[in-house]
């Protein structure tokens, strides 16, 4: 099958322009969507080297390498480079090359936002990250900036991560609008609601998650903007406010925020699924739904993460329910994957390798969600390597793996070439056992009552820190092979047909391998 | 290129609507953020919790004092941050019968050599019974100018109410004080006052 073949005579069109200007005013969305990839893993080396300075402070009791300042700089720019740099970018990367290709739609919907939205996110984390040298050093008080420590507290360069913060928020809410009105509007004739693949639906849910929680997170930055400069108070006790309202406002965007991390790969990883293991998707209907379930559910849990404040009894019992019932929506989706590989004649590429994974790894950092959710048992688990373990168990084999393998999968039709698969599975089963050695032995020094952030800890919890450190070493230096992997591909290797993978279905198949520039210029029609 | 990637009229209508339900969500949505700050004051003055005791009590009809019952009530004072005043309270606590309109005071010194402002924000414990602790008069309502050296006795008139649920029998009220700055400045700087 050759390019030949196709309908859409791209011969006819002007490719690419050449040069730096390619990049800085494209309004292509694949060539968006690769820099947003390109960006994202920048960013996951960036914020993974920081994870890196504090696993080598961790290897041993007692301070070595870095002072506390500075440890507490790095917990804090790892927190936010790794969930608005790495995460949250990757995923509109996706979104950007395979939601138009997916839907058989030309281009997004609003192309020169889209090159907006994109160029708005270097210039916010070239300030972030310039934060580390000004004087007073970066910030330091979690990537959750509870007030007062970030306000009253905070280094002078707190305005500056504000401001962050700010453009990062207005880069995806115009990331969201962008995939809210390609969805809406522009789909190949015939592809109803209900026959949108997965990833797109769960997509549009989480664009619309973006748009309602993003200017919550605007809004509370703001008012810790007025606090420090204008002297307002609204977290202030001395002036009538409350720091426990920050915490309100703060993770009233920031539940909805960890669904915004999670449900893309979950759409992903209801397409690699599937395709190796050559059925359908067991329970579309009931996918779609749960997605929908739990986006809505998203919004009702937040007091969770603030048990320990002096929540009252009522409101405890309201959020530890409301809570557990999330596990419903979330145990629909972990079984339909199940029953999607039962009986299915399996076959184990990278891509299902990392899926197969996230959905046993996802579960077990699930399970510790409901853990957490028990408001009498969080009071021991608060605040501990236990939560550690747990959102890094939602976020790596969750998130990330997620982010691997719809690279893997995707990669033959961006690249044009096969990537190598023996060293793909190489990255693979080295990050699964890293990831598990950082990561796992994190859940027994919380439930041993290991605080979190802190540098130094007491002697019996020696051992356990020091196979994290090894583990974490072995996951972080593993990602270069990830580098040379994608780089190997882009450059050559075996040419990929235009449907590499035999089990799979959709639009994004029947265009050539590598995609040409503009595809779908004429709309395919959906039976 | 350009004929066939520019979008019809038609998906140009549809993507400017899309466009302007969607800014128009994010900026409600940027004002439910803020719209939050007095719903929290709101919902916590309705249900009493986060310790946050309410404003000037008037009662409506005059009690009678159930003299079978006693409730102890406890004081504690602290200082804000950086706040140089002497601050505590007469008497540590009281033994009162819920009902009985009851005066105490605090003592407050400014030993520094400036005129100063001080406001204290209270808060009760358990807060379970916030909504049952009625002050009549307290010098939390207002800020307290105190000039340098000068110390003063700041009255507290409160009632506990008859509807006290009856396992609670200690209350604890505890005042921060802060430093409010120079006499003249303060006025502008703080909005406290029906804090209470």
């Amino acid at each position: 099958m050759s390019a030949v073949a196709d309908t859409h005579a791209q011969e006819h069109h002007h490719g690419p322009a050449s040069g730096i200007s390619r990049w800085l005013l494209t309004t292509n969305h694949k060539d968006i969507g690769t820099m947003y990839l390109i960006f994202s893993f920048t960013m996951f080396l960036l914020g993974g080297t920081m994870a890196m300075v504090i696993r080598a402070e961790l290897f041993q009791p007692g301070l070595q390498i870095v002072q506390p300042e500075f440890f507490n700089q790095m917990t804090t720019m790892h927190g936010l480079i790794m969930v608005f740099g790495a995460v949250m970018p990757a995923f509109v990367g996706l979104a950007n090359w395979m939601v138009p290709l997916m839907i058989g739609a030309p281009d997004m919907a609003l192309p020169r936002m889209n090159n907006w939205s994109f160029w708005l996110l270097p210039c916010a984390f070239l300030i972030l990250v310039s934060t580390l040298f000004m004087e007073g050093g970066a910030p330091n008080f979690g990537w959750t900036f509870y007030a007062p420590l970030s306000t009253t507290y905070g280094p002078p360069s707190t305005t500056f991560f504000i401001f962050a913060i700010h453009i990062m928020g207005v880069s995806s809410i115009m990331g969201a609008i962008n995939v809210i009105a390609t969805i809406l509007n522009m789909r190949a004739p015939g592809m109803t609601m209900m026959k949108m693949p997965m990833f797109v639906w769960t997509w549009l849910i989480t664009a619309f998650l973006l748009i309602a929680v993003m200017p919550v997170l605007a809004g509370v930055v703001t008012m810790m903007l007025m606090d420090i400069n204008f002297g307002t108070s609204f977290f202030n006790a001395a002036g009538g406010g409350d720091p426990v309202l920050f915490q309100h406002v703060f993770w009233f965007f920031g539940h909805p925020e960890v669904y915004i991390m999670i449900l893309p790969a979950f759409g992903a990883i209801s397409h690699i699924i599937p395709a190796f293991s050559r059925k359908k998707l067991f329970g579309y209907a009931s996918m779609v739904y749960a997605v929908g379930a739990i986006a809505l559910l998203s919004f009702l849990v937040w007091a969770h993460h603030m048990f320990t404040v002096g929540v009252p009894v009522a409101g405890q019992l309201f959020f530890m329910y409301a809570t557990l019932l999330i596990a419903v929506p979330t145990g629909v989706k972990v079984f339909n994957w199940v029953a999607t590989m039962f009986r299915g004649s399996l076959s184990f590429e990278t891509p299902m390798l990392f899926a197969i994974a996230f959905v046993i790894l996802f579960t077990i950092g699930g399970f510790s969600g409901l853990m957490l959710a028990i408001a009498p048992a969080d009071f021991q688990y608060h605040d501990t390597y236990f939560v550690v373990a747990h959102f890094h168990y939602v976020l790596v084999p969750g998130a990330i793996f997620g982010i691997f393998a719809s690279a893997y999968f995707w990669l033959p039709k961006w690249t044009g070439h096969m990537y190598d698969e023996t060293l793909a599975k190489t990255h693979f089963w080295l990050s699964f056992i890293g990831m598990n050695l950082a990561f796992f032995p994190m859940h027994f020094l919380g439930l041993a009552g290991m605080p979190r952030r802190i540098p130094d800890y007491a002697l019996q919890f020696a051992d356990f820190n020091m196979v994290s450190s090894v583990g974490a070493f072995m996951f972080g230096s593993t990602q270069l092979l990830f580098l040379l992997i994608v780089v190997k591909c882009v450059r050559g290797g075996e040419k990929a047909p235009a449907k590499p993978w035999e089990g799979a279905e959709g639009l994004e198949w029947t265009v050539p391998s590598p995609a040409p520039y503009h595809t779908f210029s004429t709309p395919p029609v959906v039976k | 290129m350009v004929e066939q990637t520019v979008a019809a009229p038609a998906t140009q209508r549809s993507n400017a609507r899309v466009v302007g339900w969607c800014l128009a969500s994010v900026a409600g949505m940027f004002a439910f953020g803020f719209a939050m700050v007095p719903l929290y004051d709101v919902f916590c003055d309705i249900t009493g919790i986060n310790g946050k005791t309410s404003g000037r009590y008037v009662s409506s009809d005059v009690a009678v004092a159930d003299m079978k019952r006693t409730v102890k009530v406890q004081f504690l004072a602290q200082n804000g941050p950086d706040m140089p005043w002497v601050f505590r309270p007469v008497s540590r606590s009281v033994d009162v019968h819920p009902g009985e309109a009851i005066t105490v005071s605090f003592y407050a010194e400014n030993p520094t050599g400036r005129d100063m402002v001080g406001q204290a924000v209270p808060s009760l414990s358990p807060s379970e019974g916030t909504l049952y602790f009625h002050k009549t008069e307290c010098f939390c309502f207002n800020q307290q100018p105190l000039a340098a050296g000068e110390n003063t006795e700041m009255p507290l008139v409160f009632i506990v109410d008859r509807d006290l649920p009856s396992h609670i029998t200690k209350l604890t009220l505890s005042y921060t004080l802060y430093d409010q700055g120079e006499p003249q400045a303060a006025v502008f700087k703080t909005t406290t006052i029906d804090n209470g």
